[in-house]
């Protein structure tokens, strides 16, 4: 008896998501401490609202690193790509095709990101430093700095219609979530994402293309950004030039906080999505709590730190466990 | 010709940038045999094995895998063939469990959506333990990561995915590098193993002292030329020993 619960103890503390699961938990009770309004119907609705936004970016952001790699223009990637909807609707287009062609675009756009980095062998740091500011610039070249009108043909309720207290982007987020859960987990390509990130060398001895996962990666990673600024824009109804600025530290804070390294190879979707929801219910609780908002980047910055150091020490103890 | 070997690789040149790394070495390996391929550091062993494993062509020279000519432009083509090549550090992701380390790139698929596979991983887990178990490397569990296991067991896992794979020839780069002394002793026995079942193996190492048990036959290397190719009955490890020592 004794036996099989320090091993399934030992197993839960090599989970990759514990520190995150057990940070998250401490997390909602202090705020929930601080102001009981925390946990209310409406302030959990504010929470759900927010997070696909953060979320969808962080998952990508946490296949491409798992496969080795990184990606800094989601920022701005989530900015450029509600901007070409409005620009595509201003000029005429019809405005599922302008959605359509904008995501498209994305995906592309991706596909540069990784052409660049895995043509030239220059680190993907420096690739997505240079387009996160190309792309920031882009938006602000067309939008003159101001918001593009919204247009009101524009069908935003697939994407952000109300649900109870929730919107739909909870439901795409979760969808998503479970589809690349099931991409990395349970198919080929998946193991191939493990492998590259994990050993390049080993994964090329054995007949992966290294280089297509990765460019698959950059892609959809530059995609999911895409798709996450449309679902902000959306929901705000207008599209900020400034949409997205510093969210591809956030994204890579919930990356990181979720137990994905930063090195490639090792992480988890689920991982991320707790990341991401620690990081938005810090945002909100400090709010809840009155806090100036200021603190808000102090925190997010001792949660990640905090999270790999007790990542890498629940891990170790829990290998020395002998069961 | 009659050409009664697994592999005959015959007078063998390779040049880098005007630096002769081989000079016409013939190499062979029969079925079943054990070839230690020794020689000191530089003396041409790496380059006369990535020639063979497809890393790259030689600038000379013929190469025969089963009695017919072959000219590998990829590891890969080698690999389908049925040479498996493992490099110390080049054959495992640490941080993957054994199972998706020995099906990595060869993964067992219940059906295909698309692009992807579905993998099934009940018999992947089954399927592993089994390859474990036809070089006696007894696991917990096949979804320990590898990065848990001791290096001799890490070359066993290597090996038992060579022979679930079916390969023809396996070669060992150094494999008994860093490893002490009972793990080095494993290693033989893995090799042993493969003999057992019919595949032919290449052990690479400057260690003659662990290739000597082993192997059936011995070819020293030295400064890019063969210097000798001994059946181990005609020697012994003092007379290797001198020649491999000589300027």
């Amino acid at each position: 008896m004794r036996h099989t619960l320090l091993f399934t103890l030992r197993r839960a503390l090599l989970l990759r998501e514990i520190s995150s699961l057990i940070m998250l938990l401490v997390v909602i009770l202090v705020f929930f401490a601080l102001s009981p309004l925390f946990l209310s119907r409406e302030n959990v609705g504010v929470v759900l609202e927010i997070i696909p936004e953060l979320g969808i970016v962080a998952l990508g952001v946490t296949m491409l690193m798992i496969a080795g790699e990184f990606d800094l223009s989601v920022g701005s990637l989530f900015a450029f790509c509600p901007i070409m909807i409005s620009l595509f609707v201003s000029e005429g287009v019809h405005p599922v095709l302008s959605i359509v062609l904008a995501l498209l675009l994305s995906l592309l756009l991706g596909g540069l990101n990784g052409f660049v980095t895995l043509y030239f062998g220059i680190p993907s740091f420096i690739t997505t430093l240079g387009t996160m500011l190309i792309w920031r610039g882009a938006v602000l070249l067309i939008s003159g700095g101001w918001p593009p009108p919204f247009s009101s043909a524009l069908p935003t309720a697939f994407l952000v219609g109300r649900m109870g207290i929730f919107r739909a982007s909870i439901l795409w987020f979760a969808g998503i979530t479970v589809l690349l859960w099931f991409i990395l987990e349970r198919t080929d390509f998946g193991n191939w994402m493990f492998a590259t990130g994990g050993n390049q060398v080993a994964a090329r001895a054995m007949g992966i293309d290294t280089g297509k996962v990765k460019l698959a990666n950059f892609m959809l990673c530059s995609l999911l950004a895409g798709f996450a600024g449309v679902i902000q824009s959306f929901r705000l109804e207008t599209t900020l030039p400034s949409m997205g600025g510093g969210l591809e530290m956030e994204a890579i804070a919930a990356t990181v906080i979720g137990g994905t390294a930063l090195s490639g190879g090792v992480g988890t979707v689920i991982g991320t999505v707790i990341g991401s929801f620690l990081i938005r219910i810090i945002d909100n609780g400090l709010v809840m709590a009155r806090a100036p908002s200021y603190w808000f980047r102090v925190f997010i910055g001792i949660a990640t730190i905090l999270a790999v150091i007790l990542n890498t020490f629940v891990r170790e103890r829990a290998r020395k466990m002998r069961c | 010709m009659e050409r009664k070997n697994l592999v005959e690789m015959v007078n063998i040149h390779k040049w880098f940038s005007g630096v002769c790394a081989l000079r016409g070495v013939d190499f062979s390996v029969g079925y079943g045999e054990v070839v230690g391929l020794v020689g000191d550091n530089g003396a041409g062993k790496s380059t006369l094995i990535k020639i063979l494993s497809g890393v790259y062509p030689p600038d000379e020279g013929k190469i025969y895998f089963e009695g017919k000519e072959c000219h590998f432009s990829s590891p890969r083509e080698a690999r389908m063939l049925g040479i498996e090549t493992i490099y110390q550090e080049a054959a495992m992701v640490p941080k993957m469990s054994v199972m998706r380390n020995i099906f990595m790139g060869r993964e067992l698929a219940k059906f295909r959506v698309g692009p992807l596979a579905y993998l099934d991983i009940p018999r992947m887990e089954e399927e592993s333990m089994k390859a474990l178990e036809r070089v006696d490397l007894r696991l917990r569990s096949p979804h320990a990561p590898v990065d848990e296991l001791s290096g001799g067991q890490r070359q066993g896992v290597a090996i038992a995915r060579a022979m679930y794979f079916k390969s023809k020839l396996v070669i060992l780069d150094e494999p008994t590098n860093n490893l002490s002394v009972k793990e080095s002793e494993r290693v033989l026995e893995f090799i042993r193993e493969l003999k057992k079942q019919g595949i032919s193996s290449i052990f690479i190492s400057h260690n003659l002292y662990h290739v000597y048990p082993v192997a059936d036959r011995i070819v020293v290397l030295s400064h890019g030329e063969k210097i000798g190719d001994f059946r181990k009955e005609e020697t012994s490890v003092e007379e290797i020993t001198k020649l491999m020592v000589l300027p």
